[in-house]
């Protein structure tokens, strides 16, 4: 295992899995895509691997709630297992619903305080499914793939992503603990109400992190600018832009190569 | 035992249901519905104690953070609050409900063994209405009663479970001694939809045989023959005048293919899409189909399965395609019409517009396949009838795009469960719909699982990647009598109906053959391979069942439990359809052009026009969309400064690895057939092609695909302006060099309301489909640098007939708008070249309102003025008024902006065409056009051009 190896998820509805394997591999992972029902067969599976990305989609239809079935089915059969891979240095990444996975599985914000849910991403405030281009500011370096602070583009497109606390004092602690990694903002950083922030998030928050800094969701879709041509404005702004999807895929490679292997 | 679940949003968290539902039924006029909680409901029937049923439902049904729930026994329904009004909405029995197979997973995964869900809906009305008038619009409001069972108050509910246990009967008919009567009414009674002429030869192939037909017999024969299945308008004759037309298809559309006789073309008008090359390793589909009187009745269910058939005609091309991205095109009538406007029976056109929006939203987003490129045109000829187009485009290896049955495979239906959904969607399809449709064809409507389908695709290439199959085709109209009945055309097939697998029991063995339920595909394999078939179906939790194989005997031989129920020659099945002869005659009334004052000033001309539903911004269903998953957006439906123009067409790559890619557009505009049928196809199919070639489309690899949507061709004028248009067809496909590789039509869209016959005006929808070489190289409408130069390419002449500029006046006009196509080839091959040099910085195609239209959304769209001349635009010598260069719709014609120092070569580039600077990119963020004799006619400002834009559709 000398290189740096990824593995994205697959399962019924989860639709993002091709890009986000393409995403990895042109950060310099070696990925696999494996569907759920292998793991669940055989979860030594997982030890090959140094990134378990949970992919955009909708798994199961996001029937029962966005999320619910297949964060329950990985809770219920690779709980320990996950929690164990986050324990041995590795790293989790979910992406739009896979965010809403790992949060309902238990895994964002702490895999390991159990206790019911504190977090939740619940329908946008404009009652729509919507895919639009945002600004999110990095403003944590608690995770590990995400460091420096800037603002970068990102698109999201879901109808249920404004992420909702059960108490303020949850976002509060998140907070201090540095656990918010990226909010939405508007074009100059700064506090953003709609469309900026597409759903109505607490606090414009957009992705968060585990106490470790190693578990990481969020609801844009970095897989979805891994090339300049896929910025909205590439015409406009030129070919040489930066596709800031690929800073996620960077650190999380970087981070394994300097840690694991 | 079944338990009930009431799920509802914990005090102080948004209840966005309740919300939305409060809105929807203050629109439909329940004006005091002040608000709304929405409450889920789950049915479950399973052996659990109160305990774990407790545990079930903390566990399975809520998000502890946003949600509570309450728990009691299905017979005994909870109390309804005094101070409300309670509605319950379930889906009728039968109608598909994916979140019942979700269910019984998600409790086996906890460890809760259940045997049945249901799900449901619990609306709590608040503030001061009348019962009867909330029951009322309920329907409207809350639900579809076409697919919904709605009640006013609470219900107790004794069982879940659907079906009853079926008991095999044969059924025949006495065809042998019937006269003309008996067999028209046998007809009718069975809702086969076959004209006297088509029965009559079927009983003379029964006499031949010296037996009677068995049901399922009558029912393969009429959804083979049907309209839908074998277009006999198309492939029938057509006498026209003194001529006599055999095969309309075959003569135009297709022999302009076959003349072409492009390399690049690897199968047209043969698979369930056409196939053209795209890299040295894989091939490209594309299909559009229609999804009409589905989407009349409940569109958010039509337009759910319309999509989800056109992704499985797609997966079924070749040896299976994986789709890269989906278009739709909708006409309704007018959103803002009023409801005494709307026939009684029809749904509004702003509700079938939304649902129709939700249903492709939700069907495109959860298969994850970007829905790219599509426009909406309203007129109020489509009011009862809308039309639901929906496209996809796949991709497949270049050695799997080739098919081919073999005697001895075996029959292998894959895919979601046979119910009794759709029964009849063929023939239903190929009749006009009337005001009582709803009640007669509620089973023919079905609502998609787009989930399944996906697990289909997922697994199907897999499938095809380890050569599991020879040979694959879709369960679309007419189910499994259609599906097997292709396959197996040159071979023969043996089914024994009662292996495939059933949602619940009853189905007669006739009804398994015909139901259209959706999400199955057919499959023949090879015996050797079938085991390894299954497994791999069955590592990935889809269905896969052997129903029967394909035989060399040339007959089609259904089974029930061993007794045969049917035995059908295929020849006759395929080739003795008669064939149909009807006369075709064209005389359109003459267009009168009108007499309109010319004015000082167009603004408030052009703000009008912004703000028609025809041409105003379409962003509230475009970001429903999920246009980017899949990662190859290149050039986005929405484009611009600040994400929010219109662009002309689409572009992904369907390879992250490389940068070739596809430029996807579409033409459309049934408002020219009003005047001219020809001309009206002519129109559109110059629109496709212009706006590919304005993104960077190479006009010399682009592939076209025609749908057709008419009247009935029972009416000669009908028959003839079809004749017409097909012809154009042929000429504008020789002569621009762009192959027709698919097509489809769909006729009798009309609808009768007692004596009174609503046609839809005559709509060509034409998709264009063109290969990009470097996607680096594309460009996009919204004008990008002050001062720039601004082009206008191609001719302006007086063609305001038909134009949106006359429609505002109320005028129909009678200059329609012609295609020159010699000059209009050389124009778009001068105009590709230049945007693949590099040259050219924005660019925007000329379509309904004219140049100043076109003007306005290139300055919008890039944030920046624009000043134009109208004395310096290229027009033909009979222009002599300002409004017909503000908004004629000529043909080929383009908005360009170029850098002054690029103006030189791109002027050379654009040599021998019509093309001239006629203005520039200005700072000031207005729209300033002196007219002819060089005094202002429009200075308006950039934001109120765009708010005009964008205001209409800000739902």
């Amino acid at each position: 295992m000398s290189f740096p190896r990824a593995l994205v998820l697959r399962a019924a509805g989860i639709n993002c899995e091709q890009e986000t394997k393409t995403a990895c591999e042109r950060a310099g992972f070696w990925a696999d895509v494996h569907h759920v029902n292998r793991l669940v067969e055989r979860t030594e599976l997982l030890h090959n691997y140094h990134l378990l990305v949970v992919p955009g989609g909708f798994s199961y239809g996001d029937d029962l709630g966005a999320g619910k079935i297949l964060g329950n089915e990985i809770a219920a059969r690779l709980g320990e297992e996950l929690r164990g891979f986050v324990r041995d240095g590795k790293l989790v990444l979910g992406i739009c619903n896979g965010f809403q996975v790992l949060v309902r599985a238990g895994l964002l914000p702490d895999p390991f305080s159990p206790g019911p849910n504190r977090v939740a991403l619940a329908a946008n405030d404009s009652g729509r499914y919507e895919d639009r281009w945002v600004y999110l500011k990095i403003c944590s370096p608690k995770s590990e793939f995400l460091k420096e602070e800037e603002v970068i583009q990102l698109p999201v497109a879901h109808g249920e992503g404004k992420f909702v606390c059960r108490s303020p004092e949850v976002l509060t602690k998140l907070e201090a603990g540095g656990q918010v990694v990226l909010r939405y903002v508007d074009r100059d950083g700064g506090e953003a109400g709609y469309p900026w922030n597409p759903n109505g998030s607490a606090g414009g928050v957009a992705g968060i992190c585990d106490p470790t800094g190693r578990v990481f969701g969020l609801m844009p879709h970095p897989e979805r600018f891994q090339d300049a041509v896929n910025h909205p404005q590439w015409v406009r702004k030129g070919k040489d832009l930066r596709p800031d999807g690929l800073l996620v895929f960077r650190n999380a490679c970087e981070y394994v190569k300097g840690r694991l292997i | 035992m079944i338990w009930r679940f009431d799920v509802r949003a914990r005090p102080g968290v948004d209840d966005s249901a309740g919300r939305r539902a409060a809105a929807a039924l203050r629109d439909a006029g329940l004006a005091g519905a002040r608000e709304v909680a929405a409450v889920r409901i789950y049915l479950v029937e399973a052996d659990w104690d109160d305990a774990t049923a407790r545990r079930a439902g903390a566990g399975l049904f809520i998000d502890p953070v946003l949600e509570d729930f309450t728990l009691g026994r299905a017979e005994e329904p909870p109390r309804v609050p005094p101070d409300a009004g309670v509605l319950l909405v379930f889906k009728k029995p039968g109608v598909m409900d994916p979140v019942e197979e979700s269910a019984l997973k998600a409790a086996a995964d906890l460890g809760f063994p259940t045997r049945r869900v249901r799900t449901g809906t619990r609306f709590e009305v608040r503030g001061r209405f009348e019962p009867g008038a909330l029951r009322a619009l309920a329907g409207k409001a809350l639900a579809n009663e076409a697919v919904d069972e709605v009640s006013l108050g609470e219900r107790s509910f004794e069982s879940i479970a659907l079906g009853h246990p079926y008991r095999f009967r044969l059924l025949g008919y006495d065809f042998l001694n019937a006269g003309d009567d008996d067999l028209a009414e046998i007809g009718r009674k069975l809702g086969l939809s076959l004209t006297a002429k088509e029965l009559r030869r079927i009983q003379e192939h029964f006499r031949g045989a010296g037996r009677n037909p068995t049901d399922v017999e009558l029912e393969t024969l009429a959804q083979t023959w049907s309209e839908h299945c074998k277009h006999k308008t198309f492939t029938g004759d057509i006498v026209y005048g003194g001529e006599l037309v055999q095969n309309l298809l075959k003569s135009t559309i297709m022999k302009a293919t076959r003349d072409l006789a492009r390399p690049w073309c690897v199968s047209v008008f043969k698979d369930n899409a056409g196939i053209i090359e795209f890299d040295d390793k894989h091939n490209v589909c594309f299909k559009v189909e229609t999804h009409n009187h589905p989407s009349a009745i409940d569109p958010y269910g039509g337009a759910n399965t319309g999509l989800g058939g056109v992704i499985r005609d797609v997966l079924g091309c070749g040896l299976g395609a994986r789709p890269v991205c989906s278009t739709d095109v909708f006409c309704v009538g007018s959103p803002d019409a009023a409801e005494d406007a709307v026939p009684p029976g029809v749904i509004h056109p702003r509700r079938i517009l939304s649902g129709v929006v939700a249903g492709v939203r939700d069907y495109g987003n959860r298969m994850g396949i970007p829905t790219v490129n599509g426009a909406v045109l309203c007129d109020p000829r489509y009011v009862a009838n809308p039309l639901v187009f929906c496209g996809t485009v796949g991709i497949l290896p270049k050695g799997k795009s080739v098919k081919e049955v073999m005697a001895g495979d075996a029959i292998v239906l894959v895919g979601g469960r046979t119910g009794r959904d759709g029964i009849h969607g063929a023939t239903f399809s190929s009749a006009e719909l009337h005001d009582k449709s709803e009640e007669v064809s509620g089973g023919a409507v079905q609502i998609g699982n787009a989930i399944m389908e996906k697990r289909v695709l997922d697994t199907i290439l897999q499938a095809r990647d380890r050569d599991l199959f020879t040979s694959i085709t879709d369960c679309g109209a007419g189910g499994l009598s259609s599906a097997v009945g292709e396959m197996g055309a040159n071979t023969g097939a043996e089914v024994d109906l009662e292996k495939v697998p059933l949602k619940y029991e009853g189905l007669t063995y006739s009804e398994i053959w015909i139901s259209e339920a959706q999400e199955r595909m057919v499959l023949a394999v090879p015996p050797a391979r079938v085991a390894e078939l299954l497994k791999l179906f069955a590592s990935e939790n889809v269905e896969a069942t052997a129903i029967g194989r394909f035989t060399d005997d040339g007959d089609l031989h259904l089974r029930y439990e061993g007794k045969s129920v049917g035995n059908l020659d295929m020849e006759f099945l395929h080739e003795g359809l008669p064939r149909w002869s009807r006369t075709a005659s064209y005389s359109p009334k003459p267009g009168r052009e009108p007499l309109l004052p010319e004015k000082k000033g167009y603004g408030a001309d052009l703000h009008a026009i912004l703000s028609s539903w025809n041409v105003c911004s379409k962003e509230w269903i475009v970001r429903q969309y999920d246009h980017e998953v899949q990662g190859g957006s290149v050039i986005k439906p929405l484009v611009g400064a600040g994400n929010d123009g219109p662009g002309d067409a689409a572009v992904v790559r369907p390879v992250l690895r490389h940068y070739k890619g596809l430029a996807i557009g579409c033409g459309i505009n049934p408002r020219y057939s009003d005047l001219s049928a020809y001309d009206m196809a002519a129109c559109a199919i110059d629109e496709a092609v212009r706006n590919v070639v304005a993104v960077g489309g190479d006009p010399a690899r682009t592939a076209l695909l025609d749908n057709f949507c008419w009247g009935s061709p029972e009416d000669p004028e009908n028959l003839g302006a079809l004749l017409h248009a097909a012809r154009a067809c042929h000429d504008m496909a020789l002569a621009y060099g762009t192959p027709f590789i698919s097509g489809k039509d769909s006729l009798n869209n009309e609808f009768r309301v007692g004596d009174r016959r609503i046609v839809i005006p005559h709509t060509l929808l034409i998709s264009a489909l063109s290969i990009v070489e470097d996607v680096r190289r594309c460009t996009t409408m919204d004008a990008k640098g002050v001062g720039d130069l601004i082009y206008v390419v191609g001719t302006t002449k007086n063609e305001l007939g038909g134009s949106h500029y006359y429609l505002l006046h109320g005028e129909l006009g009678a200059n329609v708008p012609k295609v020159d196509a010699v000059r209009g080839r050389r124009l778009f091959e001068a105009m590709a070249s230049a945007v693949r040099a590099g040259v050219v910085r924005a660019c925007h195609d000329l379509s309904e309102g004219g140049l100043a239209t076109a003007a306005a959304e290139m300055a919008f769209a890039g944030d920046l003025g624009i000043g134009l001349e109208l004395a310096r635009v290229p027009c033909s010598i009979e222009v002599d008024r300002d409004d017909q260069v503000l908004f004629s719709e000529s043909a080929t014609r383009f908005l360009v902006e170029v850098r002054e120092k690029d103006a030189d070569r791109f002027e050379r580039m654009l040599a021998g065409v019509a093309c001239a600077a006629v203005g520039e990119v200005l700072h000031d963020k207005r729209l300033v056009v002196k007219g002819r004799s060089g005094k202002v006619v429009v200075d308006e400002k950039i934001a109120d051009l765009h708010e005009s834009w964008k205001k209409p559709m800000r739902w």
